[in-house]
């Protein structure tokens, strides 16, 4: 039997060449099948003819950022990122006065600081809150002004992109820790809570958000004292965190029933309270499940902020309708969205990114 | 429960004037409709030494989880070290702390290293400082031998070394009393011994034990009393020697040579 017994192990032998390479790839992904590569080829004669007109239509025909609207509409056929050239900081900064538009340029430039520093886990201890609290008192003085030598600018003023983030960065940022309130409550013990977390959860995702602002804008004032009255845009930021709150809330709670029940056990066993056991334990591991769904609302708040342009607050996406009912530059609505889209875009674009960079990081090592 | 109220436990170890840690008086609890524990009446002698066996579904499991109330029971009075179990928050908080448990399945912390398990009770229940915490977990890890581990996540160790740092973690609150339940049976077959050594030098060591389990070894050589379990009650306790060498009730007999004899 000393024949079935191998002494030596097998030296390692390369494998064979139709399984790897960039043939191998096409191979595997592109042709694998016959209606795979039907669909192959069907996608590159799409592309093929898709592809070169756009190119024309924005680059080879296109009239540069300097061009006018009297040479735009004589060379049609091209994109006229003149419209674009001139109307860009109205679009970016809405009526803001002209000569202080640095104030909102430099308030798109502290939001963005934050937001990057925001994204080293290393930075996550409670001093950095008190670095966002600076930051947005530098934003208020920035755009509201009145101090320091800065003119006043009422906030009917503001627009573009400083309203999209402030809508959206302040809106998460309070509505996150009220979703995870609201999370918590719906799996409280206690009925009352409960049933509280339950129903407001049920009835704002029961709503649609354009609604929700119509009542924060037109209803609310009918149940404010006389004489009372909150400022427009502030109502439309209470209608966002409402809402944020409670879809953040459900992404939540679906990470909070995915850990399992001996981790509450273990917590318990050990003497931790509530809190403690949440806040160490359970909230850790739970949020970290919820990230692609949270990641997700985000991203769709985010959007939906243009929503705000129905209670006459203009927004980016408000800024460039705006823009386009200027009479000489009537009709290059493809240019202005197009514009505002690829801005859209890059901010959901890198929110994706980074959330997929942190899943990775917060599941390294840690999984079984 | 005429039957089998603990004796005299066994000559090698002596249980001077009684002092009593656990006692248990007429506990009941139901699930819904199901009543799971009858009547239970236990008491336990400061450093001894408890294995509770039984079949499955019997309370066992239970029975020990309601002693740090992660189960609630519905009749009865339950006193702990001299605190009595009831709804009142303050006293499960103090119970647990002086009650160490260890799970079927480890249930460690997997977003916290194991020097981060070991040392996150004692430093927000006990209010340790940080050095101090983590000196006391490097001893324990040191004595449970997975040391070297103490940086590492849970995900990365095998089951017998988890159970240890399991066991390591209940142990740097400093309880009192530990409850084992089942603690090797979710282990692969050759990792068993490693957690088992660990818990026989716990005992050694004057430990106030009660451990939930199949190992019939282990009960034999380390423990005071066994105390056996079907349906809800306790048909028997008894020291180990009478236990397996003369049990008197049927029902204990049936589940000895089920579980001795394969």
């Amino acid at each position: 039997m000393t024949d079935n017994v191998r002494s030596v192990g097998l030296p390692d032998e390369r494998p064979p060449s139709n399984t790897v390479g960039p043939l191998a790839w096409l191979r595997n992904n592109l042709f694998n099948t016959w209606y795979n590569a039907v669909l192959t080829v069907l996608v590159l004669a799409l592309l093929a003819t898709a592809i070169p007109p756009l190119f024309n239509w924005l680059v080879v025909k296109a009239h540069g950022f300097g061009a006018d609207s009297t040479a735009c509409r004589q060379g049609a056929g091209g994109a006229c990122w003149g419209f674009i050239g001139e109307k860009l900081r109205f679009i970016l900064f809405g009526t803001f006065p002209w000569e202080e538009q640095w104030r909102p340029l430099a308030t798109i430039a502290v939001f963005i600081a934050l937001l990057v520093a925001s994204c080293d886990r290393r930075l996550w201890k409670p001093w950095f809150g008190l670095v966002w609290a600076a930051g947005l008192a530098v934003v208020a003085i920035l755009m509201w002004g009145g101090v320091f030598g800065l003119t006043y600018v009422e906030n009917t003023l503001w627009g573009g992109l400083p309203l999209t983030i402030i809508l959206s960065v302040i809106g998460l940022a309070v509505a996150f820790p009220a979703a995870i309130l609201l999370a918590l409550g719906r799996r409280s013990n206690m009925p009352a809570v409960k049933v509280l977390c339950v129903t407001y959860i049920e009835l704002i995702r029961g709503v649609p958000l354009i609604s929700l602002l119509f009542m924060a804008s037109v209803m609310l004032p009918l149940f404010l004292p006389n004489g009372v009255s909150i400022d427009k845009l502030l109502r439309a930021q209470i209608a966002f965190i409402m809402f944020a709150a409670a879809y953040m809330a459900e992404a939540i709670r679906g990470g909070l029933q995915a850990i399992p029940k001996g981790q509450y056990e273990a917590a318990d066993g050990l003497g931790l309270t509530y809190w403690q056991k949440m806040r160490k334990i359970i909230l850790p591991q739970a949020l970290a499940i919820s990230i692609p769904p949270l990641v997700n609302t985000f991203i769709s708040f985010f959007k939906d902020t243009s929503l705000v342009i129905i209670i006459g607050l203009y927004d980016l996406l408000g800024t460039a309708k705006a823009a386009l009912s200027d009479p000489s530059w009537r009709g290059f609505y493809r240019e202005a969205y197009l514009f505002i889209g690829v801005i859209y875009w890059i901010f959901c674009f890198s929110m994706s990114k980074y959330s997929q960079k942190l899943e990775r990081d917060l599941n390294r090592g840690h999984r079984r | 429960m005429s039957q089998a109220v603990s004796q005299a436990p066994n000559q090698t170890r002596h249980f001077p004037g009684g002092e009593e840690i656990i006692r248990c008086t007429g506990v009941n609890k139901w699930y819904g409709e199901f009543h799971v524990l009858k009547n239970v009446n236990l008491t336990v002698q400061k450093g001894e030494r408890i294995v509770v066996c039984g079949p499955s579904g019997s309370g066992k499991s239970t029975m020990i989880r309601c002693l740090n109330r992660l189960e609630e029971h519905q009749k009865g009075t339950i006193v702990i070290d001299g605190i009595e179990l009831t709804n009142n928050l303050k006293n499960i908080e103090l119970v647990r702390r002086e009650v160490g448990m260890v799970f079927q399945h480890f249930n460690l912390f997997p977003h916290l290293t194991v020097l981060e398990n070991c040392t996150l009770a004692p430093i927000w229940v006990r209010k340790k400082p940080k050095a101090e915490a983590e000196e006391m977990a490097m001893n324990y890890l040191k004595r449970v031998r997975i040391a070297e581990q103490a940086h590492k996540y849970p995900g990365q160790l095998s089951g017998g070394q988890q159970q240890r740092v399991a066991i390591a973690r209940s142990l740097c609150m400093n309880p009192k009393i530990m409850l084992f339940d089942e603690p090797t049976s979710a282990l692969d077959p050759e990792m068993v011994k490693e957690v088992l050594d660990v818990m026989i030098g716990l005992a050694e060591d004057g430990m106030t034990m009660l451990c939930v389990t199949h190992e019939m070894g282990f009960a034999k050589s380390v423990a005071d009393r066994v105390i056996f379990m079907d349906r809800g009650e306790i048909v028997e306790q008894d020291t180990p020697e009478e236990f397996f060498s003369n049990p008197k009730s049927e029902r204990t007999r049936l589940f000895l040579s089920q579980i001795l004899n394969h």
